[in-house]
């Protein structure tokens, strides 16, 4: 317990390099492109564009206000996939200074899944320019939306770690998580209804992919303007702090060991 | 004897790496290995049963040839690297200059990689609005601020580094042959910065392979020879016995 708490007074002390390696992120981001910040609420847009032609004219599925059923999965589905790629490279992309000063290795994974947040944060934008539009009923449940973006913060947080810290010593982690994370998207209801997997695999469909558990509560926040499961939001978080809690012991246990192969 | 405070302790410390060439990086590579069954690690002691204490206030030197893990040990120190047996306990704020401007951000500005460096020392923003003047004005690059660092030179680079590194009066000051690049001005005025803090009482490890500047710098001095300490003394004497060696 007394560990903890130093470990937590570390974080506190390097708050203002977790600030700095952020804002670095988002400012170079853009940096030198004529419309700069405004890609980050444009970029949704335009993929959910592209994707509501394709599937209300190939595929049609028969949900009612595509468009925003669209844009609430993607975004969050697409912060969850750059948060854990960005974090994967934190550690080994960052080889140099690790190599010449002492830092907490944490806090770049910190602070790369943290600007993925922020990026999100400018995309909500787009969300909410696709809601006003199909003029989707807004209810005061909008105002539990932090609270599904913070257990998928927690939850990408922890796989974040937990990959950042075996990336070291598997290069190939990078790459096979590309491809891990297309299959992933394949796998939740990002762009078809949940109702078109057969009810008996649809338990499994739940379990073993969290991302359809938080996927569904934002939509239910968002597009349907009701409360969201509470029993869904109770496990979200258990599932999201045991990832914390695994990636976090697992980067503490090698943590020691990556100067040697960094 | 000596009653000040002994602010370096390494006792016995032992670095081990594994060999670069038996590095597994790739799943392939490893499961290879695994089948033909020659995943040995090949050891290699980066530095061997090293003592050192160093009390408040002394400047140490670190003489020998490339390899003999001079580097390493003052890695060791920082904190950078943990050592494999022994132990090393520090009192008091460090500041290192392993690689000048390790932390620089080659896109962002030199005023942004100000902040950043800074941050990455441990120092808090407030703390760095307040000298950061005393840093541009220290590092003389007034009119390249807003330049972004790829395009500055490696002199340049270093000066900004220097001036950041040393801004504060660290406790423990940690150098390790920085001075090369820079010029003669420069250099001198890092000399003379680095005398300034040792006046104060700030303690100074410093490696270097200009003899002269080490006998100028430093009252004390270790001489390592493949990780392991030859010969400590005050620096006079280890250098000419370091030299003797050499130019036999």
């Amino acid at each position: 317990m007394n560990n903890l708490y130093i470990r937590l007074y570390g974080l506190y002390q390097y708050r203002d390099l977790l600030k700095q390696l952020v804002v670095r992120d988002v400012k170079l981001k853009y940096r030198r492109s004529i419309l700069g910040y405004l890609w980050s609420v444009l970029n949704p847009l335009m993929t959910m564009m592209v994707l509501v032609i394709v599937f209300s004219n190939l595929f049609r599925f028969d949900i009612p206000n595509f468009p925003v059923y669209l844009i609430t999965g993607s975004t969050l589905f697409g912060f969850m996939s750059e948060a854990t790629t960005m974090a994967i490279a934190s550690i080994t992309g960052n080889a140099a200074l690790l190599k010449k000063t002492y830092v907490p290795k944490y806090v770049f994974t910190l602070a790369r899944v943290t600007s993925s947040l922020v990026n999100m944060l400018f995309s909500m934008t787009a969300i909410i320019i696709v809601v006003l539009i199909t003029k989707v009923q807004i209810t005061p449940y909008i105002l539990l939306a932090p609270l599904v973006i913070v257990e998928v913060y927690l939850f990408s947080l922890g796989l974040g770690i937990f990959l950042a810290a075996a990336s070291v010593f598997f290069r190939d982690l990078q790459y096979l998580w590309g491809i891990f994370i297309t299959m992933w998207m394949y796998l939740t209801p990002i762009f078809y209804p949940i109702t078109i997997i057969p009810e008996k695999y649809r338990f499994w469909y739940y379990w073993l992919n969290p991302m359809t558990g938080y996927v569904s509560q934002f939509r239910d926040i968002v597009l349907h303007g009701q409360m969201p499961d509470v029993y869904s939001v109770c496990a979200g978080f258990m599932i999201a702090f045991i990832a914390l809690l695994v990636g976090a012991y697992t980067f503490y246990r090698s943590q020691d060991n990556f100067i040697l192969y960094i | 004897m000596d009653n000040s405070k002994v602010v370096i302790e390494v006792q016995n410390a032992t670095v081990r790496f594994n060999m670069a060439c038996e590095r597994i990086c790739n799943l392939k590579e490893y499961f290879i290995k695994v089948l033909r069954r020659d995943l040995l690690f090949q050891e290699f002691l980066a530095l061997k049963n090293i003592d050192l204490t160093i009390r408040e206030g002394e400047s140490w030197g670190f003489v020998g040839v490339n390899g003999s893990g001079k580097s390493t040990l003052l890695k060791l120190i920082c904190g950078i690297l943990k050592p494999y047996k022994g132990t090393v306990k520090t009192y008091g704020q460090i500041a290192p200059l392993i690689e000048l401007g390790a932390g620089f951000d080659g896109e962002l500005t030199a005023r942004e990689n100000i902040f950043l460096n800074g941050a990455v020392l441990g120092h808090s923003e407030k703390f760095m609005r307040e000298h950061f003047d005393e840093i541009v004005d220290f590092a003389e690059l007034h009119s390249f601020l807003d330049m972004p660092i790829k395009n500055y030179s490696s002199g340049m680079a270093a000066r900004l580094g220097f001036s950041v590194a040393t801004m504060v009066r660290p406790e423990i000051l940690i150098v390790d042959e920085i001075l090369a690049v820079g010029d003669y001005a420069f250099q001198q005025k890092c000399q003379k910065r680095m005398q300034e803090m040792l006046a104060d009482g700030t303690t100074l490890l410093f490696v270097s392979h200009s003899i002269e500047e080490v006998k100028k710098l430093c009252n004390n001095a270790m001489w390592l020879s493949h990780g392991e300490s030859l010969m400590t003394g005050t620096s006079n004497e280890v250098c000419d016995a370091y030299m003797n060696s050499q130019t036999k």
